[in-house]
């Protein structure tokens, strides 16, 4: 037993030390490796990290969606649990694109936003969305109806999901069209940047998710063991 | 250089919300341990009453 507890120590270590590795090397490649863009200059090295976290953001919210869905079908608590942790983190990547997008946009397009564009406003549902749905856990105290109806409500939110993917194909908007698939959109170096970025996020994302994953799990211990002590108290074990 | 002021705002802002979002989690499972170890001492003297 210590010496597993003792593994997953080092484990954990050196999982976030690699991240932390992985991290420093995107902001370097972000704010001092990539060239400088023409038109935007400086502030285009927003984009590294905002585009990026929008990109997590998705994957994380793709994992909070197979979370849904396989609790609906197979009903095993640890689903559920795969759930609520990506969607905790999908919200922090989806404040992060967010709020750097305005930060960025108001000097680029001279409006911190603008309602009438899909990418942004069908970004923004995504977040009330989310946002609702760790709510709504928390008015359910039993634990299978609260697995159950936030399943429900998750498969529905996911359903914003290609919406936002896909709103910068399917509509004219404010919001630049996807440049890193458009022949000449993206420098090549810019192009290794961005990619970088996204795996250094990728892979934070999936530390974060395991960290949340298993505060659940302990959740769970502690809910379990006070459901025996409650019993101990009044008397069951006689 | 241009804009490096929403540059340094945008970067200090995602190291900002990443940090306390890890701070929040290893709070919540360290007062959590805390628990399961008060949980146990209450379960572990129940056994010997």
């Amino acid at each position: 037993m210590a010496s597993r507890i003792r593994e997953s120590i080092f484990g954990q270590a050196l999982a976030s030390v690699s991240v932390s590795v992985l991290i420093g090397f995107a902001i370097y490649g972000a704010l001092i490796w990539a060239p400088t863009e023409k038109t935007m200059g400086f502030l285009q090295r927003i984009f590294y990290f905002h585009a990026a976290s929008g990109e997590v953001m998705i994957l994380a919210f793709c994992a909070a969606f197979i979370g849904n869905v396989g609790y609906l079908i197979r009903r095993k608590i640890e689903w559920d649990w795969l759930a609520i942790s990506s969607v905790e983190v999908g919200l922090i990547f989806n404040t992060i694109s967010l709020v750097t997008g305005p930060i960025w946009a108001k000097p680029a397009w001279g409006i911190w936003w603008d309602w009438g564009d899909a990418r942004l406003t069908s970004t923004f549902v995504l977040w009330v969305l989310y946002i609702g749905y760790v709510i709504l856990r928390r008015m359910i105290e039993n634990p299978e109806r609260r697995a159950v109806v936030s399943s429900v409500f998750g498969v529905f939110a996911f359903l914003d999901v290609p919406l936002v993917y896909f709103s910068i194909w399917w509509w004219r908007t404010q919001h630049p069209p996807p440049l890193i698939t458009k022949p000449g959109g993206l420098a090549p170096d810019m192009l290794k940047v961005f990619f970088f970025t996204m795996a250094a996020l990728t892979a934070l994302m999936a530390i974060f998710i395991r960290q949340r994953y298993k505060l659940e799990a302990v959740r769970h211990t502690v809910a379990e063991m006070q459901i025996e002590a409650d019993y101990r108290n009044e008397g069951g074990a006689k | 250089m241009n804009h490096f002021g929403s540059v340094v705002a945008a970067y200090m802002f995602i190291w900002g919300i990443l940090m306390v979002y890890q701070f929040t989690v290893s709070k919540r499972v360290s007062n959590l341990r805390q628990e399961v170890e008060r949980l146990k001492e209450t379960l572990e003297r129940g056994k010997r009453n």
